[in-house]
């Protein structure tokens, strides 16, 4: 079995999406025309999603080389000349051994801690993953540790809560260790609601056995027998790796009764939301497993005292979790040699938007933004000046450029209006309209409010319609003013967190772009062109050829002119659709 | 019988992919959501007949059942079009312009987003976030995603879909 070829198809969500399923067809139809054996499996997120699909050959000498942007017709290329002739196809390969790519910097200053094993193993076998030490915390933990131990090197290690907020794990399993009663439970909240996130979903694709074993922990460490996971029913891949991974764990003893012969007895099973942002909040997720609608609770208590079926409940979310293993393993000082004073370990990040590299990224905390951005990420994928990131979604800010040395810290965060949030990072460049995307938030987290508190209900609904009114170019004077006190009041009333950091988005980007909002109120223009009623297209007379492209794309007729003469833009019909200028070879169309 | 409103003009038949799945279930208030999202899986969306049905099963409150089948975005109180397509508006596919896809589709397809096309092929709807970011702007038609999107392409792949006899 060592003595050949293997070859590995990262098939995650993003993998899929790019048609990594074709890819695999044509390599096995390919392979099954070669006269070598070559052993096929498939992983899940490798992390360089910009590159998808990806293809990764390991020589029979171990030496492994990732090939990027493969297509059904490259297999043919790539396998004849690897494969058959020994010759890696090198200008394909974007990450390989003793072989520079241009691709290299987006992994020199990442940390592989919680994605230890993503896009390593195939995530359907236990086997792969208790290969690369899945599993053998648990049972260091329960041979060798009392529940207390276990809390004392969670305390130690200063790994802080990854769904946003950033409390002190430990603490948190030290509270629900100490109430008292004969049931409890673990559950994860791997309900990753906020758009543009995909850390908690490319783990539980990639490497679940993490999050299970995880739990397993925390249930040893707070005297827990049974666990829930409250998965989105939007990650299909993500559930079903799931079950089976469970199913794998039973099987061979890891969960079920009497675990390694230690007397533990530990059940997860699986919950499927169903689709409300709201139950990211962790009384309303108890609510939402408990069968009911997934509204938030008053606290305390605290789940940690009356948590699901008011029994003691400790939750975390994916990542969180994913944590854990290796910090009961290797110690608490192999992790918090990571990080800064206060902010210990590493993050993942899903680096997404207007990003030439995106994809999913764990750093060491205390690396500075612009690193992210610039060495991982490669900058703007348009070419254009950075103008902010968005991080913490809903719940998050933007953060300007001018704020890029802001390190990678739950403080340093907080200082700038945005917050570490779940890890999503949406990069933005100068096309991007900031009243836009605080009225993009806003509608989400308007639409997504449970109703049950006024201030969140209601005031979420006045924000979005003054930012509504904003982008329409009908903004009125002190809209502004009105948006900060309805924020203010929001922050202060709101029962959960939704509703309290709801105006974040608002507050950060008129903290940091003020004027684009004022240039909407009083000038009633978009700065960044984007706002569809305060722009104009327009063709340059010396640019237009009269190719007659625009006219023909044009979804409601504005554009007229005969072939080979300028056309011109009829601004009473245009739908400002934008169709004409992609369309456009020539760049003559403009606009105002 | 009076509110069947399936083809097989036999009450206990329409009801027969009810009943099974309710045998999985103890009837617990808990059950409630995973209940709703298998007979939504069978009937492919929640008919009120059905719901009135497992009320008087499992002895739960139609208030109840209205409550939670409101509350989640997943659940469907009306049937949808052969086909379902779910524009990603999440703040990748935002940026990078999902807006201008869906309202290409939308005039492509001649439809609100949340309707169904007049020859019933086609369900268009938006969703949070598929979490394919790096591939935005997305969208997904039934079980297929589509990446790297513009109104042109997305345009096409409807024109597609028709050409090919897929509706």
């Amino acid at each position: 079995m060592e003595n050949q070829y293997k070859v590995v198809v990262g098939l995650g969500s993003c993998g899929i999406a790019a048609g990594g399923l074709k890819v695999m067809e044509a390599i096995k139809t390919k392979l099954a025309t070669m006269p070598v054996q070559v052993k096929l499996d498939e992983t899940g997120c490798m992390g360089m999603c910009y590159k998808e699909v990806l293809v990764e050959i390991i020589n029979p000498d171990g030496k492994n080389y990732i090939y990027g942007n493969v297509t059904p017709d490259k297999v043919d290329q790539i396998f004849e000349s690897h494969i058959g002739q020994g010759k890696p196809v090198t200008d394909l390969i974007v990450k390989g051994q003793d072989l520079a790519t241009t691709e290299d910097s987006f992994f020199a200053k990442q940390q592989r801690i919680v994605l230890r094993r993503c896009g390593k193993i195939n995530p359907e076998s236990i086997e792969e993953a208790m290969a690369m030490d899945a599993y053998k915390a648990i049972e260091k933990a329960l041979k060798t540790m009392t529940p207390e131990q276990v809390i004392e090197e969670m305390l130690a290690s200063g790994l802080r809560g990854r769904g946003g907020a950033g409390f002190p794990t430990g603490m948190k399993w030290k509270f629900a260790a100490a109430s008292k009663g004969p049931k409890k439970y673990i559950i994860c909240n791997a309900d990753e609601g906020d758009p543009g996130a995909f850390m908690d979903r490319s783990v539980l694709e990639g490497d679940p056995h993490a999050l299970l074993e995880g739990m397993m922990i925390g249930g040893y460490a707070i005297g827990a027998d049974e666990a829930y996971i409250y998965a989105r029913a939007e990650y299909p891949i993500a559930i079903k790796r799931l079950k089976i991974a469970i199913k794998a764990a039973e099987e061979k003893g890891l969960l079920g009764k009497n675990i390694l012969g230690t007397g533990f007895n530990f059940k997860i099973k699986i919950k499927e939301g169903a689709g409300a942002f709201v139950c990211g909040e962790e009384t309303a997720l108890i609510s939402s497993i408990e069968g009911k609608r997934g509204m938030p609770r008053i606290r305390p208590p605290f789940p940690a005292q009356s948590g699901l079926f008011r029994k003691p409940t400790n939750i975390n979310n994916v990542e969180t979790y994913a944590n854990v293993a290796y910090i009961i393993l290797n110690g608490a000082e192999s992790y918090n040699k990571y990080g800064t004073e206060k902010s210990k370990g590493t993050k993942v990040f899903a680096l997404a938007g207007k990003i030439a590299r995106g994809g999913l990224v764990e750093v060491p905390m205390g690396v500075p933004l612009k690193d992210i951005i610039y060495e991982i990420g490669g900058g703007t994928s348009s070419g254009k000046p950075f103008k902010a990131v968005q991080m913490g979604g809903p719940s998050g800010g933007c953060i300007p450029a001018n704020l890029l040395d802001t390190i990678i810290d739950y403080d340093s965060l907080n200082k700038t209006g945005a917050i570490m949030g779940s890890g999503g990072m949406i990069v933005m460049d100068e096309d991007n309209c900031m009243v836009d995307i605080a009225r993009y938030f806003l509608s989400f987290t308007q639409s997504e409010s449970c109703g049950k508190c006024t201030f969140c209900k209601i005031g979420t609904n006045r924000m979005l319609e003054i930012l509504t009114r904003l982008t329409q170019g009908e903004g009125r004077e002190g809209d502004i003013e009105r948006l900060e006190e309805l924020s203010d009041q929001i922050k202060r009333n709101a029962l959960c967190g939704l509703g309290q950091t709801a105006p974040n988005p608002v507050l950060t980007t008129l903290k940091y772009f003020r004027h684009e909002y004022e240039a909407h109120i009083k000038d009633k223009k978009c700065p960044a062109k984007q706002c569809r009623p305060l722009i104009k297209y327009h063709i340059l007379e010396d640019k237009c050829i009269g190719c007659t492209a625009c006219s023909r794309v044009c979804p409601v007729k504005a554009i007229s002119g005969e072939p080979k003469k300028v056309h011109s833009i009829d601004s009473s019909i245009c739908s400002k659709c934008g169709a004409c200028k992609e369309k456009c070879r020539f760049g003559a169309i403009e606009i105002d | 019988m009076s509110n069947c409103n399936c083809c097989c003009s036999q009450d206990n038949k329409y009801f027969d992919k009810l009943e099974a799945i309710l045998k999985n279930y103890a009837g617990n208030e808990a059950d409630l959501i995973p209940i709703l999202q298998d007979i939504q899986a069978a009937y492919g969306y929640l008919p009120k007949d059905v719901l009135n049905k497992m009320c008087e099963k499992t002895g739960m409150y139609p208030t109840e059942v209205m409550g939670v089948a409101t509350f989640y975005s997943q659940f469907r109180l009306v049937p949808t079009g052969e086909h379902v397509i779910k524009v990603c508006f999440g703040t990748a596919c935002h940026v990078n312009g999902s807006e201008k896809v869906a309202d290409a589709l939308a005039d492509e397809l001649k439809v609100k987003i949340g309707e169904t096309t007049e020859d019933g092929k086609f369900t268009l709807e938006t969703v949070a976030c598929l979490g394919c970011c790096s591939l935005a702007p997305v969208m997904m038609i039934d079980e297929e995603t589509h990446g790297r999107l513009t109104p042109d392409s997305a345009r096409n792949i409807i024109r597609d879909y028709y050409a090919t006899g897929r509706a």
